[in-house]
């Protein structure tokens, strides 16, 4: 964990309600896809958890929903502004784990962890394949950039007015190697249900601190007690308490 | 040279700054990012007898100048506590601890204090009479005189190291209760524990806590917090350590002058995790600006007379 400044590239909505935030500033403690870092606001008392999306030495790019005041503001920050970020935060996904063949399964705003965890499968030589869903057609985004980075994408909508219609677990490739998943609660379950080979799942949930102090953000697993801020927030398909 | 040395119960901290029960969890995460060895001490999650998961998500909602938080003392319980937490609390802390502990009847009390008592590590005893008692209706222990002074006699009863109790502000007349633990032999007195609030979500329509209430902790509740210190140092004569939205040296000065010998920091660590270590580089030159050469001097410096 590190705490930093940040420095605003720029700020775009991706649509109605998605935003992309590119910032500069120190990655060093960023080890895994799936981390996230947590983000103080002005006038705002506790920070904001988001996902990274993708990063290199010198730069973030976050890509989140506006669900409340401080994801607003943020996504009204102008460039050059400075941003105090907690980074390298949580227990992100394995891609040692993958196999040769893995699959993605992301929903809405879950879907920017699944870039950079793309990437990584991907320069590690795996067939990657990524079902992005979404509800409608107006809410659909990152379809090319995960093209463009060598993913098989699909992408399925709920009212069909884009791609597939359905849930991203409709389209399931015939044979996968491993799955690696992050969105909804519903769809993680549904996810949870429909794989046949093990997998990592990357929860949400209100924090506190964000990095293991609080105990704000516990859950029940097979294995014990779990932080979703420290021991998660990817947590395996054998640790989760779900039933099948 | 100013001197940040103050006295905690017949032991000397190096400074007053200490990072309050479940703010902190057993040290070692905040070990991973600065010496935690700078602080006065630290107060460690707070152990019960059993293992608590705790209270159902969502724990925590944010407020203006603070949080609510609904943990519900999740711990492994007091013996998973000095077998696997201690050894590695006292690998990344040289100094003796605060051992903060919960308790649901008098006897649980009394057996989780008991054990950790014959522990090196432990130096005192913080006692949260903020649970509720599940022998007396429910009612927290905290917030009638009588069983506050039972919980320390029981306590007092089966230990040797000095017993300070958490008080809870969500009472009448904290001045009652403090003097009721005074006279039942306490050895110290924090204060205060969160005070309850809740939060509403308005897109639910529904409380954020999944627990509905939860205790609002932050810079908000200073000045409550402060009045309280000052209320209860002018009416016991056993040490007081004050808390209660602490993010500050002038804070802690602040807190000291009303009569605080030692101050605990809390919500603070959640948002800045160097707080602390922080503060306690910055009290000397906020010592100066304002012409104190010694903290032990200001102690209650702000009481009348």
């Amino acid at each position: 964990m590190k705490q930093s400044l940040f420095t605003v590239i720029s700020n775009r909505s991706l649509n109605s309600n998605v935003y992309k935030t590119v910032l500069s500033g120190d990655t060093s403690a960023i080890t895994s896809p799936g981390q996230f870092v947590n983000i103080k606001l002005e006038g705002k008392y506790l920070r904001r958890p988001i996902s990274v999306c993708d990063y290199d030495s010198e730069s973030l790019t976050l890509i989140y929903k506006t669900v409340g005041k401080g994801t607003e503001q943020l996504s009204k920050m102008q460039k050059n502004e400075k941003l105090n970020i907690l980074s390298g935060l949580g227990n992100g996904y394995d891609i040692s784990k993958s196999g040769n063949n893995p699959v993605l399964l992301g929903g809405g705003v879950g879907i920017p962890p699944l870039y950079r965890l793309a990437k990584d499968l991907i320069a590690l030589g795996k067939k990657t394949a990524v079902i992005l869903g979404f509800n409608t057609k107006e809410e659909v985004f990152y379809e090319k950039e995960f093209e463009q980075i060598g993913a098989k994408v699909w992408v399925a909508t709920v009212d069909g007015s884009y791609g597939k219609k359905g849930f991203v677990t409709d389209y399931l490739p015939d044979s996968y190697s491993y799955f690696y998943t992050c969105g909804p609660e519903p769809m993680l379950k549904a996810v949870y249900k429909a794989t046949d080979t093990s997998g990592q799942f990357s929860f949400e949930e209100r924090m506190g601190c964000g990095f293991g102090a609080c105990m704000g953000c516990s859950c029940r697993t097979i294995t014990g007690y779990k932080r979703i801020c420290k021991e998660g927030p990817v947590l395996t398909k054998e640790e989760i308490l779900w039933k099948a | 040279m100013e001197s940040l040395k103050v006295n905690l119960c017949g032991t000397e901290l190096d400074n007053p700054v200490i990072p309050a029960s479940g703010t902190f969890g057993f040290g070692y995460e905040f070990a991973e990012i600065y010496d935690i060895n700078c602080l006065g001490t630290f107060s460690f999650k707070g152990t019960t007898k059993d293992e608590r998961f705790g209270n159902p998500t969502p724990r925590i909602a944010e407020c203006p100048n603070g949080m609510i938080n609904s943990v519900g003392l999740q711990n492994p319980g007091v013996e998973k506590v000095i077998r696997e937490e201690l050894p590695k609390l006292k690998k990344c802390f040289r100094k003796k601890v605060i051992a903060n502990v919960g308790g649901f009847s008098t006897q649980e009390y009394a057996y989780t204090c008991e054990k950790l008592d014959k522990e090196d590590a432990v130096g005192w005893l913080e006692v949260n009479i903020s649970c509720p008692n599940v022998h007396g209706g429910g009612m927290s222990f905290g917030t009638n005189p009588d069983s506050a002074a039972e919980v320390v006699k029981a306590v007092k009863k089966v230990t040797t190291k000095p017993v300070i109790i958490k008080l809870t502000p969500n009472v009448t007349d904290i001045v009652s209760v403090a003097r009721a633990c005074e006279n039942a032999g306490a050895d110290g007195l924090s204060l205060i524990n969160t005070m309850l609030g809740m939060r509403i979500d308005l897109k639910t329509k529904k409380p954020v806590i999944a627990n509905v209430m939860g205790g609002y902790s932050g810079p908000a509740v200073f000045p409550v917090a402060l009045r309280m210190v000052y209320q209860v140092s002018n009416a016991v004569s056993i040490p007081v350590i004050g808390l209660g939205g602490v993010s500050s040296a002038e804070d802690v000065i602040e807190m000291m002058l009303a009569g605080a010998c030692a101050v605990q920091i809390g919500s603070a660590n959640l948002v800045d995790p160097f707080v602390c270590r922080n503060i306690i580089g910055e009290l000397p030159s906020v010592m100066k600006k304002y012409k104190i050469e010694n903290l032990k001097d200001i102690i209650g410096a702000a009481k009348n007379g």
